[in-house]
């Protein structure tokens, strides 16, 4: 165990820790947490994995409006006046410790009867008694040993809703019959005439019936459905041959039990709709706790603290009215456009801009929804309804509300469409054949083409191979939305960049010192100085500055939106803007710095950079060769010589872009006939994320929230981005071989069915046959691919 | 070899039990979540190791 890392968080704990029980903690939080758990017995939290907690955030007053009988009311699925039951979103469940401890609350409360965690969706439900607990309580609990649930407005419509699970039982309902029928027909194709099995069959072709007809008019029925919307819009999918198939093999398999013919193909039929559910499921299954489909409702909060009166009174952010005065704490949510009243504001647009830094705001100014209030509490009058306000307008444009998914081709259906016409005609022109040789065969050879060319193999390629590498691109941290993206990430040929967030890193910024050298002693005494301010800027310099020894100051002064003022032992110091430090304005400064005086005689300035992404000039270095380059900031031209530096001379560079500019530009090229891949972080590039054709959000913390999008790429990866298209463009290329396996077993299949020869047995051997080998071809060849990532 | 009716229902309704002892597990959510038990599953050690701890405090008392 390391000494210097807090044993609750990890979190470095070397600057005066803590020590507890001969343990260090970085804070009173963390000790507190460990307090906690020691007392009830659960110091097992920190045997399963090593720092597993969080820091618990002040939360004071927060949760007020969990009250509310009405709040209460929507986020319970369960509510009996004695018990209820919440399901709750925690983000940082995240390791086997947290499952641990949250399934063990009730050790924590008794009133917690029982608790359970979904993993995959990090949420936890909760189970407790009302007489003496309340969902206020669980979640000031949770909040208390750092599990704080993310509670917003999406969590407020779709609190009770159901889980689709209608695949499953269609899959277990093919795999039930597939199975009995197998069993069923097994007999008739070994005996042929054997004396018994002449007087049972009958019996066991009328079962083989009745097994398959929930298959046909159940499981299959989205194969039906499909094929019956393509045929509208007169697209010929992949789903018009499967369902041709399925019938065909249905309606003949019934006609030749009836009319004692032979044994039919139930065999076949239920094993072909059993295969293809089963690439449905594996294509289907995706990243349960990212959501993809976010818009403003999952940043916002569910209530707000309303001032009637001098009475402060929780409300639904949806009952805001125009002209209500609201209260907004330090880290809350500004969910409406207003004014300020009273209060320092400093607030941080990052969710809307992506710009992490804070902007100052004094009464009378405008506030904008979607903003953070980052120092102390505010007061505000709401100019309009959540609705109206500027950032949820952004919403209401267009391009969200239509689905990516509907304009694109996929490579399977643009097969299909050939695949289906080439069926047809052979199946005619064999029929017409056998019609002048031998009229008697013409039905049996019409109905075998279409049994055998039932494009199962066809169907499987594409599941099967994008939801392996989905699934190796999600180990990757590259975490797709569907597997369509795979295949549209493939066709890419433009890629547009946001600037902030996205190719600089929100943590890391860099310094550089201008002026006269500081001597030890004023280094000293500013970092001290800088320790005692809560303002970003100066908590990052203090970072970067990497001082440890500290000293006490005589006297500390902050200065609000000028800077702060530090004196220790007749030395002093001031730090802020050129103003503030006795130092005429620049005119023209495009970056930000912040000037130092020392005894009142100014030294120099800082100038904060952007520290742009490891491996970034060799990524677009690759990317140049393929793709059409271009960075689109909403920020000023500061950074312009720093990129020109650092990127390759075609790269187009475009300042001062706001949301809706990004989205007309990606618009514009892509009626150029360009397709747009478009990497953002904010919601400023919602927009512009859903007009492209791939939308990658990059995120620090997966488990923070990103905006709408197709992808979302883990920051630490994003140098793999090259290697991550080409893989892509490489699943393209096992698609199409399997598609020869495909139409190999077709050739040999219609050659049987041309000929009149086709037997039930054959198709009962080829058609799982050729299903599995192209599973297993595209399982081993998506790996290999997937090897070469890393 | 009547007998076969007997085998034949008796198969079928062996098959179809374990087919409704599937569609109830799917609806009471077993399989919503794949992950979770396959750790909780491991946890029921750990708890038992506190609880021998738990009372040798109290025989203290």
């Amino acid at each position: 165990m390391k000494t210097n890392a807090c044993y609750h968080c990890g979190l470095n704990a070397t600057d005066a820790p803590i020590i507890f029980d001969n343990k260090a903690f970085c804070c009173n939080g963390c000790k507190t947490v460990y307090e906690i758990f020691s007392e009830n017995d659960l110091t097992c939290y920190y045997d399963l994995q090593q720092a597993p907690g969080a820091t618990p955030k002040e939360i004071q007053g927060k949760y007020d409006f969990l009250a509310d009988d009405a709040i209460i009311e929507k986020l319970t699925e369960f509510n009996d006046g004695k018990h209820q039951i919440a399901t709750l979103t925690i983000p940082h469940i995240h390791c086997s410790s947290c499952i641990w401890i949250l399934e063990n609350l009730n050790k924590l409360n008794a009133n917690i009867t029982a608790s359970q965690v979904n993993f995959g969706k990090k949420t936890v439900r909760i189970t407790y008694k009302t007489e003496a607990f309340s969902l206020k309580e669980a979640v000031l609990l949770l909040s208390k040993i750092g599990y704080e649930p993310y509670i917003s407005l999406e969590d407020f419509n779709t609190g009770k809703n159901k889980v689709n699970r209608s695949l499953i039982y269609k899959l277990g309902v093919a795999g039930f019959a597939f199975g009995n029928v197998m069993f069923l027909s097994f007999p008739e194709y070994f005996e042929v005439n054997e004396f018994w099995l002449e007087q049972y069959k009958p019996v066991f072709r009328w079962l083989m019936f009745t097994f398959s007809l929930p298959v046909v008019f159940y499981a299959a029925q989205d194969y039906f459905v499909s094929a019956y919307k393509g045929l509208k819009a007169k697209l010929l999918n992949i789903d018009i041959p499967i369902a041709l198939g399925i019938l065909v093999l249905f309606l003949r398999s019934t006609a030749e039990i009836i009319l004692d013919l032979g044994t039919g193909f139930f065999d076949s039929l239920t094993g072909l709709v059993f295969f293809l559910l089963l690439g449905k499921y594996f294509q289907q299954r995706t990243y349960n706790f990212l959501s993809f489909e976010r818009d403003y409702k999952s940043y916002f909060p569910i209530a707000v603290t309303k001032i009637l009166n001098g009475i402060e009174t929780p409300i639904q952010v949806y009952d805001i009215k125009k002209g209500d005065r609201l209260l907004i704490r330090n880290e809350e949510l500004i969910p409406v456009d207003g004014i300020l009243i009273n209060g320092n504001a400093n607030i941080d647009y990052s969710f809307v801009t992506g710009e992490s830094e804070a902007v100052k705001k004094s009464s009378g100014d405008k506030l904008f929804a979607g903003g953070k209030q980052t120092s102390g509490s505010i007061e505000m009058e709401a100019l309009n309804a959540v609705e109206q306000s500027y950032l949820t307008q952004l919403w209401s444009n267009d391009v969200f509300n239509k689905n990516k998914e509907d304009g694109f081709t996929t490579l399977t259906n643009t097969i299909s469409k050939r695949f289906t016409i080439a069926v047809l005609s052979i199946a005619f022109l064999a029929t017409i054949y056998w019609l002048f040789v031998d009229s008697s065969k013409a039905l049996n050879v019409f109905t075998s083409v279409l049994i055998i060319a039932c494009p199962c193999a066809i169907a499987l390629s594409a599941p099967f191979t994008l939801g392996n590498l989905l699934r190796i691109f999600g180990k990757l941290k590259f975490y797709l939305k569907n597997a369509s993206v795979i295949e549209q990430l493939a066709k890419i040929d433009t890629i547009i960049f946001d600037k902030t967030g996205t190719i600089t890193s929100n943590q890391k910024s860099k310094t550089a010192y201008q002026g006269e050298t500081l001597t030890e002693d004023e280094t000293t005494i500013l970092s001290s100085t800088l320790r005692h301010s809560n303002h970003p800027l100066s908590r990052s310099l203090y970072n970067l500055l990497q001082q440890n020894n500290i000293i006490t100051l005589n006297h500390f002064e902050e200065h609000l939106g000028e800077g702060i003022y530090g004196e220790s032992n007749n030395q002093s110091v001031k730090i802020g803007s050129a103003k503030y430090v006795g130092q005429p304005q620049p005119e023209t400064e495009l970056s930000t710095a912040v000037h130092i005086s020392s005894n009142n005689i100014y030294k120099g300035k800082f100038t904060f950079y952007n520290a742009y992404r490891k491996g970034i000039s060799k990524l677009f270095n690759k990317l140049k060769k393929d793709y059409d380059l271009a960075i689109l900031s909403g920020d000023n031209a500061s950074e312009l010589n720093n990129l020109k530096k650092l990127l390759p001379s075609k790269t187009k560079l475009i300042f001062n872009q706001k949301p809706n500019d990004k989205l007309e530009y990606i618009k514009h090229h892509q009626n150029n006939g360009a397709q747009v891949l478009m990497v953002g972080d904010g919601l400023n590039d919602a927009g512009a994320l859903a007009q492209s054709n791939v939308g990658i959000a990059i995120s620090e913390n997966i488990n923070v929230f990103s905006p709408a999008c197709d992808a979302i790429l883990d920051a630490s990866k994003f140098n793999q981005l090259y290697n991550y298209i080409k893989a892509s463009k490489g699943a393209i290329k096992i698609i199409k071989w399997s598609f020869v396996f495909s139409f190999f077993y077709n050739a040999i299949g219609l050659y049987f069915a041309i000929t009149g020869q086709l037997m039930p047995v054959i198709a009962a051997i080829l058609m799982p046959l050729s299903s599995i080998s192209i599973v297993v071809f595209t399982t081993i060849a998506t790996n290999i691919l997937g090897r070469k990532l890393k | 070899m009547s007998v076969i009716y007997v085998l034949l229902t008796i198969s079928v309704i062996i098959a179809i039990v374990f087919f409704v002892g599937f569609i109830k597990a799917v609806k009471s959510g077993q399989y919503d979540d794949d992950y979770t038990p396959s750790v909780r599953m491991l946890f029921e050690d750990e708890l038992v190791k506190t609880k021998p701890n738990k009372t040798i405090n109290k025989t203290k008392v």
